[in-house]
C-alpha cells in the first residue's frame, strides 16, 4: 500500500514536469497538440493524486500503523468518524490534501476553458502544474505521507482530542479548497499577462472560480470560528491569531476583486487594480499556507517541527517578483477605458469599498507580520495584541457595512439629488428607526456597537428596498404572485440578487459580532456542588458532578478514557432556563512513565463545552475539574503500583466514583453572550447568497443548450455528425 | 476646475490620507507592541509597569492554583532561568507542565503578573509531539 502511495507521488511529480514542458512548448511554438497534452496532464495528476489520497485514507481507516502518519495522528480509540479526518491532521497528509484539491479544481477550471483562451490556458496550465510540482516535491523530499516503520507499532498516538469536533471534519478541506481555488485566478492572471491577452475574456473565465475561492475560504473561516467557540474552552470565536489572519487576508482581497471586477466589466476601468488583486490574492493564499508550516510566527494553529519555511519563502518571492514584473511590463495594455465621472457614483463607492477591504488587509498583514518587521527594524521581536487590531478593524468594518448598503442602490456614473432621495430615503429611515429602537431599549452605552446596528439597519433597508422594487416590477410585467415574482427575480438575476443576499448575511454576521463582543458577561471561578454564581442576569448553580468512563461510551463521543464534569442549573429571576453539562475529557497517552493508570488519562485534556444557544443569547459553560486533587491522585498512584495495564481501567472507575462522591472544587468559565447565533446565521446567509450567485443562470444554460443543439443541427445538415 | 487638475487634486488628497493613516498605523504598532522575551531576557530587562510577551516552557511541578489565581513558572526552552508568575483568566486546555506557552506579563514590584486571558499554549506540534531535536526550531 505504502509503495503504491510513494509510486503515485513520483509519477505525479513526473506528470507535472512533463505537463509544464508540454504546455510551454505548445504555447511558445504554436503546437496546439502539446498544449492539449499539457492540459490532459492536469487531469492525469488529479487521477494519480486521487489514488494516492485513497491509499492514505484506507491506511487510516484500517489502522495501518506501519504508516508513520497514521501512527502519529490516529489510534484504535479514535472514533472512526474522526479517523477519516485524521488524514489531513498531519503535516504530510495536509500537503497531500492541498495538492489533491488543487489538482481537482485545476482540472475543472481547465476543462471549462478547454475551448477558449488557448494561449492563456496553456500558460495557466504550466503555472498550476508548477504549484502541483512544488507541493509534491515537498512530500517527496521533506514530508512523505507514505513513510513507514517496521515493525509497525501496535497502537497509534491518536488524533489530537482538540480536533475531535464535527466541523473539524470539513474545516480544513473547505479552507484548502479556498486556498487552492485562489491559485486558479492567479494562474490565469499570470497566463493572461504572459500571453498579452488582458481583455475581458480571462476575467470572465476565472470569475466563477474567484467567487468559489471566496465562498470556500469564507465557509472555512466561519467553521473555524465555530470550532473555536464550541471546542477550545475559551469562549471566543476570533483571537487575531496569525494563522486565522492568514486565511482572512486572501478573503478580503478576493472580496475586493469580486466588486472591482464589476467595474471592469461595466466600464472597462481598474484593470491594473484587478489583475493586481488577483495576483495578491493568490500570493496571500500561499503565504497563509506558508505561515501554518514554517513556524516563522507564534500561533496555536501552526504545525510543529517545521522544515518547510525555506522552500515556501523561495516560492513566495518568485510569485511577488514575477507578478510585479509582469504588471509593470504590461501596464500599457491595462489602461482604463473610462475615468471616474463622479465621487457620487457606484464606481466610486465600489472603489471606496475596495480601498477599505485592502486597507483592512494591510492592517491585518502589518499586525500579523509585526514580530518579523519589528525584529528586522529594531532587533527586538515584538507583537501587537487584539486591542491594536480592534482599534483599526472596527471602524473599517463599520465603513464596510455601510458601503455594502450604499453600493447596491447608488447610480452608475453620477448620482443626482433626486436619485439619491429616491434610493436612500428607506435605508436612512431604517437606520434611524434602529437607532430610536436601541435608545428606547436602553442600549446606549456602547457607541461602536450601536453604530454597527444602525449600519446594519441601513443595509437591510437598502437591500430590502431592492428586492421589493424588483418584485413589484416583475409583478407588473408578468402579473405573477409576489412569492413567484420574487423567486423569478432571483433566478433570472442570480449574480446580482445572490450578491445582495451576501450583503444581508454580512450585516447579520456583524450584528452578531458587535452584540456578542460588546454586551458579553463572563465569570471565571471555582465552585463546589450546591454553590452558585451570577453571570449577567442569569444564576448558575452547580447541582452535582458527573463522570463517564471508557473511550467507547464517553459523553461527547470523542474517545476519551475518562470524562469528568458537572450538572448545572441555569435560572433567570428564579425561573429555570436550562440545564448544562460541561465536562472535560481525559485521553490516553503513550507515555509509559505515567504508569498503567496514569497513562490512561495522561494525554491531552480537552473541554467539552456546554452551550444553550438561542436566537437572543447563548449561555456557555466550560469546566476544569481538579484531577490533580490529592483524593483522586491517591487512586492513580495506588493503581499504578498494583494494577497491570489490562486491569488499569478498574482504577479509573474507582477514580470516577470518588469524584462523584467527594468532588473537589472545580474551576468554571461561564459566558452569556447576546446574539452569537446570528454570527452563524449570517454565515449561512452568506453561504446561501454565494451559492445563488455562483450558480449558472437559467438563461445562460438555455443559451448553451440551444447553441449546442444549433451546432448539432448544422453538423447533421452537412453530414458530419457522428452516427 | 478642469478635469485633469481635479484628478490630480483627488490623487494628492487620497495619497496624503493614505500616508497619514499608514504613519498612524506604524506609530501605534510600535508604541502598543509588547516586546517578546524569553524568561532569561525578561529577568534582565523587565521594567515595572511595562507589558512583555513572555515565551517559554512551563517548569515541572511549578503549577499551583490558589483560588482564581494560577501560579506557575516559565523557563527558557533550554532550561535555566525561570520566571514565576501569577495568572488569572482562561487557561487553555493544552496548558500543562513542560508545554510551551506565550503569556503577556507585567512586572509589579518584584512579581510578574500575567495579563488576564492572555495565556496561549503552543502545542509542541499542531497534532503530534515533535522530536526533541526539532523542538528548538519554533
Amino acid at each position: 500500500m505504502a509503495g503504491l502511495g510513494r509510486a503515485c507521488l513520483l509519477l505525479a511529480l513526473a506528470v507535472c514536469v512533463y505537463g509544464i514542458g508540454a504546455s510551454l512548448y505548445g504555447v511558445r511554438r504554436g503546437r496546439v497538440e502539446f498544449s492539449e497534452s499539457g492540459r490532459r496532464s492536469v487531469y492525469a495528476l488529479a487521477g494519480i493524486l486521487t489514488v494516492a489520497f485513497a491509499v492514505l485514507e484506507v491506511a487510516f481507516l484500517s489502522n495501518d500503523f506501519a504508516f508513520n502518519s497514521v501512527a502519529d495522528t490516529s489510534s484504535r480509540t479514535t472514533p472512526e468518524f474522526y479517523r477519516a479526518a485524521a488524514v489531513w491532521s498531519s503535516q504530510e497528509g495536509s500537503l497531500l490534501l492541498w495538492a489533491w484539491l488543487m489538482s481537482l479544481w485545476s482540472s475543472l477550471a481547465l476543462f471549462l476553458t478547454r475551448r477558449r483562451l488557448r494561449d492563456v490556458a496553456a500558460y495557466a496550465t504550466a503555472i498550476l502544474l508548477g504549484f502541483g510540482g512544488f507541493f509534491i516535491s515537498l512530500m517527496v523530499f521533506y514530508a512523505n505521507p507514505f513513510k513507514t516503520t517496521s515493525p509497525a507499532p501496535a497502537e497509534g498516538a491518536g488524533l489530537d482530542p482538540l480536533l475531535r469536533f464535527p466541523t473539524m471534519m470539513i474545516h480544513p478541506p473547505m479552507l484548502y479548497s479556498g486556498y487552492t481555488l485562489c491559485i486558479i485566478p492567479f494562474a490565469f492572471g499570470i497566463g493572461a499577462l504572459l500571453a498579452r491577452r488582458v481583455d475581458a475574456d480571462w476575467t470572465k473565465a476565472i470569475r466563477r472560480f474567484a467567487f468559489a475561492a471566496w465562498l470556500f475560504l469564507g465557509v472555512g473561516i466561519i467553521l473555524g470560528a465555530r470550532w473555536s467557540y464550541s471546542e477550545l474552552g475559551w469562549g471566543g470565536y476570533w483571537g487575531w491569531d496569525a494563522v486565522e489572519n492568514a486565511s482572512l487576508m486572501p478573503w478580503l482581497t478576493g472580496t475586493a476583486f469580486l466588486h472591482s471586477l464589476m467595474i471592469q466589466e461595466k466600464r472597462g476601468m481598474l484593470k491594473v487594480w484587478n489583475v493586481s488583486l488577483v495576483l495578491a490574492t493568490g500570493t496571500l493564499a500561499i503565504m497563509g499556507t506558508f505561515l501554518v508550516r514554517s513556524g516563522v510566527l507564534n500561533s496555536i494553529h501552526a504545525f510543529g517541527g517545521q522544515t518547510l519555511g525555506v522552500p515556501f519563502v523561495v516560492l513566495i518571492a518568485a510569485m511577488i517578483a514575477g507578478s510585479i514584473y509582469l504588471v509593470i511590463t504590461r501596464r500599457d495594455m491595462l489602461r482604463s477605458e473610462h475615468r471616474l465621472d463622479s465621487l457620487l457614483s457606484r464606481e466610486a463607492i465600489f472603489l471606496a469599498n475596495n480601498l477599505v477591504l485592502v486597507g483592512l488587509c494591510f492592517v491585518i498583514f502589518w499586525g500579523t507580520y509585526f514580530p518579523l518587521i519589528s525584529e528586522a527594524l529594531t532587533g527586538q521581536e515584538a507583537s501587537v495584541g487584539p486591542p491594536w487590531f480592534d482599534r483599526y478593524t472596527v471602524p473599517l468594518a463599520l465603513i464596510l457595512v455601510l458601503l455594502s448598503g450604499i453600493g447596491p442602490v447608488i447610480a452608475w456614473r453620477r448620482a443626482t439629488l433626486a436619485n439619491a432621495r429616491r434610493n436612500f430615503l428607506v435605508p436612512c429611515a431604517a437606520a434611524l428607526a434602529t437607532l430610536i429602537a436601541l435608545l428606547a431599549g436602553g442600549v446606549s452605552e456602547k457607541p461602536l456597537a450601536m453604530a454597527m446596528f444602525c449600519c446594519a439597519g441601513f443595509v437591510f433597508g437598502s437591500i430590502g428596498q431592492e428586492f421589493v422594487r424588483g418584485t413589484r416590477a416583475r409583478r407588473a410585467i408578468a402579473g405573477e404572485a409576489a412569492p413567484v415574482a420574487l423567486l423569478a427575480l432571483v433566478r433570472r438575476n442570480r449574480r446580482r440578487y445572490g450578491g445582495y443576499i451576501v450583503h444581508i448575511g454580512i450585516a447579520v454576521l456583524f450584528v452578531g459580532v458587535a452584540a456578542s463582543s460588546s454586551f458579553q458577561h463572563a465569570a471565571e471561578l471555582g465552585l463546589s456542588p450546591g454553590q452558585s454564581t451570577r453571570v449577567g442576569a442569569y444564576t448558575v448553580r452547580y447541582v452535582r458532578p458527573t463522570a463517564t468512563i471508557t473511550p467507547k461510551y464517553d459523553a461527547a463521543h470523542t474517545g476519551s478514557t475518562l470524562s469528568l464534569g458537572a450538572l448545572l442549573d441555569v435560572s433567570k429571576e428564579g425561573r429555570h432556563v436550562t440545564t448544562l453539562s460541561p465536562s472535560e475529557g481525559f485521553y490516553a497517552s503513550q507515555e509509559a512513565s505515567q504508569g498503567s493508570v496514569g497513562s490512561l488519562i495522561g494525554g491531552q485534556p480537552v473541554s467539552h463545552v456546554a452551550l444553550d444557544g438561542g436566537i437572543t443569547r447563548d449561555v456557555w459553560a466550560a469546566i476544569q475539574p481538579d484531577i490533580e486533587a490529592s483524593s483522586l491522585q491517591r487512586i492513580v498512584k495506588a493503581g499504578n503500583r498494583t494494577l497491570p495495564p489490562e486491569e488499569a481501567i478498574v482504577a479509573i472507575s474507582y477514580l470516577a466514583r470518588a469524584y462523584l462522591q467527594h468532588p473537589p472544587q472545580a474551576q468554571f468559565h461561564f459566558i452569556v453572550s447576546p446574539l452569537v447565533m446570528w454570527i452563524w446565521i449570517g454565515g449561512l446567509i452568506v453561504f446561501g447568497g454565494g451559492v445563488i450567485a455562483i450558480w449558472p443562470a437559467p438563461s445562460s444554460v438555455r443559451r448553451r443548450v440551444a447553441s449546442r443543439a444549433r451546432a448539432a443541427r448544422t453538423l447533421r445538415g452537412r453530414g458530419l455528425a457522428r452516427v | 476646475m478642469n478635469p485633469a487638475r481635479k484628478r490630480t487634486v483627488r490623487l494628492v488628497v487620497a495619497l496624503s490620507a493614505a500616508v497619514v493613516l499608514a504613519g498612524a498605523l506604524v506609530y501605534t504598532s510600535f508604541s502598543a507592541a509588547s516586546p517578546a522575551l524569553s524568561p532569561s531576557q525578561l529577568l534582565r530587562q523587565a521594567q515595572p509597569g511595562r507589558s512583555y510577551e513572555l515565551t517559554g516552557t512551563v517548569v515541572a511541578k511549578s503549577v499551583h492554583r490558589a483560588g482564581p489565581v494560577l501560579n506557575f513558572s516559565v523557563e527558557d526552552r533550554a532550561g535555566g532561568a525561570a520566571v514565576p508568575l501569577a495568572y488569572t483568566g482562561t487557561v487553555p486546555d493544552p496548558f500543562r507542565e513542560g508545554r510551551e506557552v506565550i503569556v503577556t506579563v507585567e512586572k509589579q514590584g518584584t512579581r510578574f503578573i500575567g495579563e488576564p486571558n492572555s495565556l496561549i499554549t503552543k502545542c509542541p506540534s499542531k497534532y503530534t509531539t515533535a522530536p526533541p531535536s526539532e523542538q528548538q526550531n519554533y
